[in-house]
């Protein structure tokens, strides 16, 4: 088994060597020759991933089959782990996730150069870069961190099994979006250097990056939305964000394709910004990386993180010449990338865009400042610093409410130019709307002069209801004016309106997700929690819940032992729910593991939906009694919420605009009714 | 007289946000607001009054620390200096405002006044470019004409 998957990896290596090299040679030329060649290479770059498949096929293979002469599997299975995890065994140590992450790698390439027909010369460029990039892991993959690795020694009876953390659904599909998102960035990466190589002209080479990039930018949103998820569900102390190394090292590259995904509109439409988004999408690929080197070599310290090694250097190398090579192919080529328009106004969509990209490249610096600054600090001072929550929320909150600020305002204003009239009548409702939302929280109690996270929160309600506001106010007004010309009612013609500029309004939905996201966010300054030792029928009381203990009961299976408590739930006198969290012991790697149980509140509170977390902490040693944490995390569900609300807004982007359409044209003149474009 | 007593009102404004920022706070919301100051030692990387470890021998120890000298009458100062004593540096959630520690709180607020500098910058100087001349035969439509190709292309294209 080893030796097969051994060989597919030198054969992969060996393909994906050919790949480069040959389509390097065949873009000097253009003879039939050279053609040839370069379709050689694009052969030779499928068969490659042909190669990482058996590859990964059989390390699978071998998880199902328990076959612990692989140091591998040894390390990350177990004869009685559920078959779901004998799938993500793939992915759960150090060199099978390097393994996927060339297999994912090896899959767009594919498609990439499936659809070469597109552009043959570009794509001819871009699955160069693309093989450069295969060839870097396969390196690691051969010889750094070999997943075929035999054990030594006597062959074990079982093996010390998946982590505990990572026995949950979620953990079969939070790695593969987030890789999904990590490595999908290669694909715009490969387009923009080869099209810098070879000088593109226009811009076409955005259009056709552009849904790359989304789906991209899409599968990485998942994957950290799922990264929040699972540690909310399973880590057990009641928050879903940690700043932890290894989540900011997800949230950079998330932050610059966000910009990017901005800013190439300027491009696209105006010609502008083209260095800029150059550069936007080296940072983009290159802080992919970054995060793999910050997750795999040890120099920051995360619970995140895989087991320090070497292969840090490695990452350091290829990050190198990668900036490298940008570097040069920039200073060699910079004069294709000139402008072609000037700015005409500060109120424009153009300036917008330019400070939300600005926004953007802050808080992307603000994580990785405080990332590093640890290290910073010990060359500096000679010892560590911590850089944890109470740094990073006291700082990136600012920049995170001015983007939300642009957000709101960003879409109301026209290209090149936005009269301050047209500004006032679009923002006027949306902004009495939202700030009526901030004075209603004060007479309901909030005091956001008492604390800073009040008056954060408070702001960010404002600004998040200013975001739906005016989100549906596009809508509304756009859609208006269809169902005047066309005949139809207000909804059909608000969807009419969608498939006639598919991307302007899947990206407002993509806004309306966003302010979602941050309602669920601004509820973390009220949170609640109460720790106590819990006998049969004690209480808890906690907000408007009062729980009380029915009982305690175990089970066994032979993957893992648990116990639950039963936890009555009751509100208002009544009885609500019964919730069970749980408390596992991993039988072949000996550890525990916390399994909370929430109740979202929809049905009793509606839109203030607030969650009841509870956490069966275990048996307290010294008296012999079980412990009970109960938090009460308000709007929390909206976080979720948002997240659904941003893959449909996502999606709803993806789908091609319609035909346009001819409607029967009045014969007076339609004010205008909203700024064109995107 | 007007803008005297806007500045009045200003600074009444500033007495009075900071009187309500800077009021002196229960015990209970001291041993929250220093709880959640400083990090768990055990390694799990959590803050310390989110440290979830039933019997976790750090953070039950440091809990019961906090809430002594609270008891004691320390203020958080003392507190926080005598848990850098007992625990490191490391032990303090977020880098102090002293020495070169300042730099991790002033950084990232001055990038953003840099780069809004450089975005104002890049503005004003793509506004004072000079309009390209139009090649020879190029009119510009004005006034009704430009009106009915706007309304036009408003139609073809988008609203």
């Amino acid at each position: 088994m080893s030796q097969i998957g051994s060989f597919a990896l030198l054969l992969a290596l060996g393909l994906s060597s050919y790949s480069f090299l040959a389509g390097l040679l065949a873009l000097f030329g253009r003879d039939a020759g050279s053609l040839r060649l370069g379709e050689t290479a694009r052969r030779a770059g499928i068969a490659a991933f042909g190669a990482v498949l058996l590859a990964a096929v059989v390390l699978v293979t071998a998880a199902f089959q328990d076959d612990f002469s692989l140091a591998y599997i040894f390390h990350h299975s177990n004869r009685d782990l559920p078959a779901a995890y004998k799938f993500a065994v793939l992915w759960s140590g150090q060199e099978g996730s390097l393994l996927f992450w060339s297999l994912l790698l090896g899959g767009y390439g594919l498609v990439l150069r499936m659809r070469y027909k597109t552009d043959q010369r570009l794509f001819a460029h871009a699955s160069v870069v693309m093989a450069a990039v295969q060839v870097f892991f396969l390196l690691l993959l051969n010889f750094a961190a070999h997943p075929f690795a035999i054990m030594e020694g006597a062959l074990p009876q079982d093996g010390n099994g998946l982590n505990p953390l990572l026995q949950y659904p979620e953990m079969v599909i939070h790695p593969p979006m987030l890789y999904l998102g990590y490595v999908g960035f290669t694909v715009p990466f490969a387009f923009a250097l080869g099209a810098l190589i070879m000088k593109y002209p226009g811009e076409r080479w955005i259009q056709i990056t552009r849904r790359w990039t989304m789906v991209t930018w899409c599968f990485l949103t998942v994957g950290v939305f799922l990264g929040a998820h699972w540690a909310y569900a399973v880590l057990g102390w009641g928050g879903y964000w940690g700043w932890d190394p290894v989540e900011n090292a997800s949230l950079m590259p998330w932050l610059t394709g966000t910009a990017f995904l901005h800013s190439v509109m300027m491009q696209e439409k105006r010609g502008m910004l083209k260095v800029w988004n150059m550069w936007l999408i080296f940072s983009t690929f290159l802080l992919s990386i970054l995060g793999t080197f910050l997750t795999r070599s040890g120099v920051i310290s995360s619970v995140h993180a895989f087991a320090q090694s070497s292969i840090g250097d490695w990452f350091v190398v290829f990050m190198a010449l990668t900036l490298a090579t940008c570097v040069f192919f920039f200073v060699r080529n910079k004069s294709h990338l000139k402008s072609e328009h000037k700015l005409e106004s500060l109120v424009s969509r153009e300036s917008s865009f330019l400070f939300n990209n600005l926004l953007l490249l802050v808080a992307c610096f603000t994580v990785l400042w405080g990332t590093l600054f640890p290290i910073l600090s010990e060359w500096v001072q000679g010892h560590k610093v911590t850089v944890g929550p109470p740094f990073f929320n006291r700082v990136i909150v600012p920049i995170a409410l001015l983007l939300l600020l642009l957000t709101a305002v960003g879409p109301l204003l026209a290209w090149r130019k936005t009269s301050l009239e047209s500004l006032k009548r679009n923002f006027l409702l949306p902004a009495v709307g939202a700030v009526s939302i901030g004075i209603v929280m004060i007479i309901f109690g909030v005091r956001p002069w008492e604390d800073p996270s009040y008056f954060y929160a408070t702001v960010a309600a404002v600004l998040s209801m200013l975001v739906i506001f005016t989100v549906i106010s596009e809508f509304i007004r756009g859609g208006r004016v269809i169902a005047g010309k066309g005949q139809m009612n207000l909804l059909a013609a608000m969807a009419h309106l969608w498939h006639r500029n598919t991307r302007r309004y899947g990206g407002y939905i993509v806004h309306f997700g966003v302010a979602l996201v941050v309602i669920g966010i601004l509820g973390s300054p009220f949170n609640k929690e109460v720790e106590k030792e819990m006998g049969y029928g004690d209480k808890i009381s906690i907000g408007p819940y009062t729980l009380v203990c029915q009982s305690y009961t175990q089970d066994d299976n032979p993957n893992y032992g648990n116990e639950w408590a039963i936890i009555n739930v009751f509100r208002g006198g009544r009885q609500i729910t019964t919730m069970y969290p749980e408390r596992r012991f991993y039988k072949s790697s000996g550890q525990p593991q916390t399994l909370p149980r929430i109740y979202p509140s929809f049905k009793e509170d509606f839109l203030l939906v607030t969650d009841l977390y509870l956490v069966y902490e275990g048996i307290n040693e010294s008296t012999g009694r079980p412990i009970i944490k109960a938090h009460l995390n308000p709007m929390v569900p909206w976080i979720w919420t948002g997240l659904i609300v941003m893959v449909f807004g996502t999606i709803l982007a993806l789908v091609p605009n319609a035909a346009a359409v001819r409607v029967a044209v009045p014969a007076r003149v339609e004010p205008q009714p909203v700024g064109a474009g995107d | 007289m007007n803008s005297q007593f806007s500045k009045r009102s200003a600074q009444l404004a500033a007495v009075i946000l900071a009187i309500f920022l800077f009021m002196g706070a229960g015990d209970d919301a001291r041993f929250n607001k220093l709880g959640h100051s400083m990090m768990c030692t055990c390694g799990c990387g959590q803050v310390l009054l989110e440290c979830n470890h039933v019997g976790c021998q750090s953070s039950d120890k440091m809990r019961n620390e906090l809430i002594a000298a609270i008891d004691r009458g320390d203020n958080n100062d003392l507190i926080l200096q005598g848990f850098v004593q007992n625990y490191g540096p490391t032990v303090i959630a977020a880098p102090t405002a002293t020495g070169f520690n300042r730099v991790a709180w002033v950084m990232p607020f001055v990038a953003l006044a840099l780069g809004m500098a450089f975005v104002v910058f890049v503005v004003r100087s793509w506004k004072n470019k000079p309009t390209p001349a139009l090649a020879d035969g190029i009119i510009v439509p004005q006034g009704g004409e430009l009106d009915d190709y706007k309304r036009k292309a408003r139609q073809e294209t988008d609203l």
